[in-house]
């Protein structure tokens, strides 16, 4: 090769984090860090939802589906949660999709469960710094590819991901 | 006017949707007075060249049940689908993958190894392992090739409709023909049995609290099984709430839980996220811990969840490192 060719440097793996925050505590918390200007990892895509206990596994699966590498869920403190129960509901949900991903050789780290209170946004940017670290470590997820249904790509909802490893 | 011709062929499979035919018993031949079956290895001799030499579209209708993991059912599905007008994916395994799609939890090396080298009664020391193709002194002779992983049906080629269960239901079987020979069949890509969960109508729903907790998940081989009362208001895994009715509560009725053969209800995307919502959410603790050692007994949710549809889930195989590429299939 002649010396004058500059190889491309390899840009650094950007993780892709989708969170699902409950309106209550943990979305507040995110609003808060925002307005304190607390600085975090731009790898996190929020989703409000109304109360952790709306978390479907399935929705965890649909995100790491379309190309997430990471998932968090975020909700009120347990005794906080503005419908009592849901972010019990979601605890035992969580516990039995993360023994179903481990099995399925997706690490531990990748899906997240974290209480935090509207009050606490340095916890919002705690933990999203440290998911982006650790996800940055871990490198990206790597699905098997999943084949076409009936000759179109695999049910609408779930459009072809990007390409992995850009800049958010 | 000629009886409609008609197929029926398996590939990785069983024997139990073949079975499932059987079990038609006398009605057996009201089937054979309106159709002709014209391929059906299993029960009668035919050879694929018989198929080959069909035309198009020859067939009105043909069953492939089993899921497809080598190269010659892959041949199978494409040549079928060519000549049937309607191509229906028969029984779990080709609806959803079914028992052979958990093979999707391991990389096919590693199966290869297991089979070939490391079970205790494999006797291989030379290390064979098929081959694709072999020289022997007569010429060269082929074999299928193991793909990667387990598919269910349209996930090779376009199918027209489903009809599960593991078996199917005789009576999902019987219905279907009626549809084909009537010609009065719902939208393409319906699954042929009622939209409804398992649960609605089943026979013990009455004693199925409103607000069930669960304490304990018990095992069905290692307790009493109250032949009277909800399985899962007992404690036992009863995947009724995910999964699609149309059975006739074959396994409530014999007094074990259901394992979700018949698959999800049209609305569920994941079927196996959807069954360890509802069951998970019924766990009576709120502490991490004492929720852990409740779910301790589920031992397998993999194999428990997805018993019949890993290959059709969301995740549809293990991922690691030989997965690269990650994302859809274009
Ligand atoms: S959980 Fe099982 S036993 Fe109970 S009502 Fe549903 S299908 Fe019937
Ligand atoms: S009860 Fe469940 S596992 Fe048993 S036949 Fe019906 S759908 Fe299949
Ligand atoms: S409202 Fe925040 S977890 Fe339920």
């Amino acid at each position: 090769m002649s010396s004058n060719v500059t190889l491309p440097v390899a840009k650094e793996f950007e993780p892709r984090i989708v969170a699902f925050f409950c309106n209550w505590c943990t979305y507040t918390a995110g609003d808060l860090a925002g307005a304190a200007r607390l600085a975090y990892a731009p790898n996190m895509r929020v989703i409000r939802l109304m109360c952790s206990g709306r978390v479907d596994p399935e929705f965890v699966l649909a995100a790491l589906r379309q190309g997430a590498d990471g998932v968090l869920i975020g909700g009120c403190h347990p005794g906080d949660c503005h419908y009592r129960e849901g972010n019990y509901k979601c605890l035992r949900r969580f516990q039995l999709l993360c023994k179903f991903l481990r099995q399925m050789g997706v690490e531990e780290q990748r899906v997240r469960l974290e209480w935090i209170a509207a009050s606490e946004g340095d916890k919002v940017q705690k933990i999203a710094n440290e998911m982006t670290a650790q996800l940055k470590l871990l490198g990206p997820l790597r699905l098997q590819i999943t084949p076409r249904v009936n000759g179109r790509p695999r049910a609408a909802e779930c459009p072809p991901a990007p390409t992995k490893g850009v800049a958010p | 006017m000629s009886k409609p011709k008609v197929g029926f062929y398996w590939c990785a499979s069983c024997g139990g949707c073949e079975e499932s035919v059987v079990d038609l018993a006398e009605a057996i031949l009201d089937v054979t007075a309106a159709v002709d079956f014209v391929f059906f290895p299993v029960a009668m001799d035919f050879k694929r060249s018989d198929v080959e030499a069909m035309a198009d579209g020859a067939m009105a209708a043909c069953m492939i049940n089993g899921a497809i993991r080598s190269s010659e059912q892959r041949a199978m599905a494409k040549l079928l689908r060519r000549k049937a007008q309607i191509l229906i994916a028969y029984g779990a395994c080709s609806h959803q993958g079914g028992i052979p799609g958990l093979a999707n939890l391991f990389d096919r090396q590693s199966i290869l190894q297991t089979v070939y080298r490391d079970t205790p009664s494999t006797v291989n020391p030379g290390d064979i392992r098929p081959e694709a193709s072999t020289r022997i002194p007569h010429g060269e002779v082929e074999l299928p090739v193991l793909d990667e992983q387990v598919k269910s049906l349209d996930q090779v080629v376009p199918v027209d409709y489903y009809i599960p269960g593991c078996a199917p239901p005789v009576q999902l079987l019987k219905d279907a023909l009626a549809a084909i020979l009537t010609g009065r069949l719902p939208p393409k890509g319906s699954v042929l049995a009622p939209d409804k969960a398992l649960c609605e109508q089943c026979p013990r729903a009455p004693s199925k609290p409103d607000n069930l907790l669960i304490d304990q998940f018990k095992r069905p081989h290692l307790e009493r099984i109250d032949p009277e009362k909800c399985l899962l208001a007992q404690g036992f895994l009863c995947l009724g709430p995910a999964t699609r009715g149309g059975c006739g509560w074959a396994c409530i009725n014999a007094n074990m839980p259901c394992t979700g053969c018949l698959g999800p209800v049209s609305r569920t995307r994941d079927y196996g996220g959807a069954a360890m919502s509802a069951l998970a959410s019924l766990v009576n603790s709120n502490d991490e811990a004492q929720i852990a050692a409740m779910l301790e007994t589920i031992v397998d949710p993999a194999g428990t969840f997805y018993r019949y549809g890993l290959p059709a889930s969301l995740l549809f195989a293990r991922a690691g490192a030989n997965a690269d590429k990650g994302g859809h299939e274009p």
